[in-house]
């Protein structure tokens, strides 16, 4: 048996519905919301600012610190809510995803914050997240040397395919997932994990696919940022 | 490359080693990237990037309006909404002070003060002295906050804009460079109306024609 036909009628190198939007929170320096199919992650960027205590200071460069969440409400099932294991994993790798871009050392002793929420999830919520999050940064004025793009490819069956949704996640034959994180000039890979089993070619014609589609994400982000200034 | 072009950071804005690397961009190669969202400005042969948001970067000799957030031995600690908060010196005050005195009998935890950057080190040091026309200590009013590059855009030509606002609400205003506006009027309504006013400058700032949009609105003409 094998995966012939995606369930929402997607091409198997075709990214959902992508949503994108800039400003959402009020109060923060810098904030984006980005939407992919029935996944929305919110992320707020505050600082640079002071960082307290003094001791987690670096005298050499800014500190980021990322901090992913997901809504009680965000599954079917209630999450309990508060940081867990998985939620631990996913700040700090999309911490590392987004650090090498960004110009710390331009800001010694203090503090850049990220906040990543999760509103709704349907798979790809790490991805949608750190999409989010390098929006939120350029946003918030933070100066960086590239962008970043997130999204997920995987195996279905026997398939290789783009943005997978959780039901693709969960199908009974077994699913593998790669979440990949590209920068958008060089493109160079800055998050890449695996949940499941590929051969070693599986693995670079999903790279492949997973380049292209955060390519399209770029260009989204782009013009979503350029149209904040834009109009009016 | 276009002059006023909106860049994303990571965006090409010139290649070629004609061109030398300003303010928000960095050189990779033979070609200079932008590393801020903002606007492409070209000064002879230098490619800047004016930033559209983000924290103030304090320059010498700029006013700015600040919050004192610590008292410390002989000096206070002044948040003026930059990355790092801005030192002001017990001799820089304009009254003389004695030693061993109470420093928050002068400034006080929350006190707005109106002070002009000395010296800045490298974004972080910045020093600032209440010695000077207009540098006080303000008391009463509102506090409102706005992107620092659109401060000249609230200033105008020559302080027209400003001007402007100030005689059509009746209220008493200070632009900070750093994006606070201090924001004082003999009533309410008054405040929320240059309130209003100068929000809408900050959105509207990269439109053509906008004095006399402002000036409609304070006439009570239209929207």
């Amino acid at each position: 048996m094998s995966y012939t036909k995606r369930d929402d009628g997607r091409k198997f190198d075709e990214l959902r519905k992508i949503k994108a939007k800039v400003g959402v929170v009020k109060r923060a320096d810098g904030s984006a919301m980005f939407q992919m199919g029935d996944t929305i992650a919110i992320a707020s960027v505050y600082g640079p600012r002071e960082l307290h205590p003094r001791f987690l200071q670096n005298p050499e460069r800014g500190v980021l610190r990322c901090n992913y969440d997901m809504a009680s409400f965000s599954v079917t099932e209630r999450k309990k809510p508060g940081p867990s294991r998985r939620s631990t994993e996913i700040s700090l790798v999309t911490e590392k995803a987004l650090a090498s871009v960004i110009d710390l050392d331009l800001f010694p002793n203090t503090v850049i914050d990220v906040f990543i929420e999760i509103i709704q999830a349907n798979a790809g919520t790490r991805c949608a997240g750190i999409s989010a999050a390098a929006m939120a940064l350029a946003h918030a004025g933070i100066p960086m040397r590239d962008m970043v793009a997130a999204v997920s490819v995987g195996k279905v069956g026997d398939k290789i395919v783009l943005d997978l949704d959780k039901e693709e996640e969960d199908f009974e034959e077994g699913a593998t997932d790669i979440p990949v994180a590209m920068t958008a000039r060089k493109r160079e890979i800055t998050l890449l994990q695996l949940d499941g089993e590929v051969t070693k070619d599986e693995l670079m014609e999903a790279i492949k696919m997973a380049r292209k589609g955060c390519e399209e994400i770029h260009k989204i982000q782009v013009k979503t940022l350029k149209e904040i200034y834009k109009n009016g | 490359m276009n002059e006023r072009d909106i860049v994303v950071p990571g965006e090409k804005i010139a290649s070629g080693m004609d061109y030398l690397p300003g303010n928000g961009t960095f050189r990779e190669g033979e070609d200079i990237y932008s590393s801020q969202l903002g606007l492409v400005g070209v000064n002879g042969r230098f490619v800047k990037v004016i930033p559209l948001t983000g924290k103030y970067i304090p320059r010498e000799g700029d006013i700015v309006v600040g919050k004192v957030v610590d008292v410390g031995f002989g000096m206070w600690n002044v948040d003026i909404g930059s990355a790092y908060s801005a030192i002001l010196n017990m001799r820089e005050t304009s009254e003389f002070i004695d030693r061993g005195a109470d420093l928050s009998h002068y400034y006080d935890f929350n006190d707005v003060v109106i002070a002009q950057v000395t010296k800045v080190v490298r974004y972080k040091d910045v020093n600032l002295t209440m010695k000077g026309q207009g540098l006080r200590k303000v008391k009463g009013g509102k506090i409102i906050d706005v992107t620092p590059s659109k401060v000249p855009r609230i200033i105008g030509k020559q302080g027209s804009m400003i001007k402007m606002i100030k005689e059509g609400t009746g209220c008493n205003i200070v632009v900070g460079q750093n994006g606070k506006v201090w924001i004082k009027g003999e009533r309410i309504e008054d405040e929320v109306k240059a309130t209003e006013v100068i929000l809408k400058i900050e959105q509207e700032s990269h439109t053509q024609g906008l004095t006399d949009t402002i000036k409609n609105i304070l006439e009570g003409k239209g929207k």
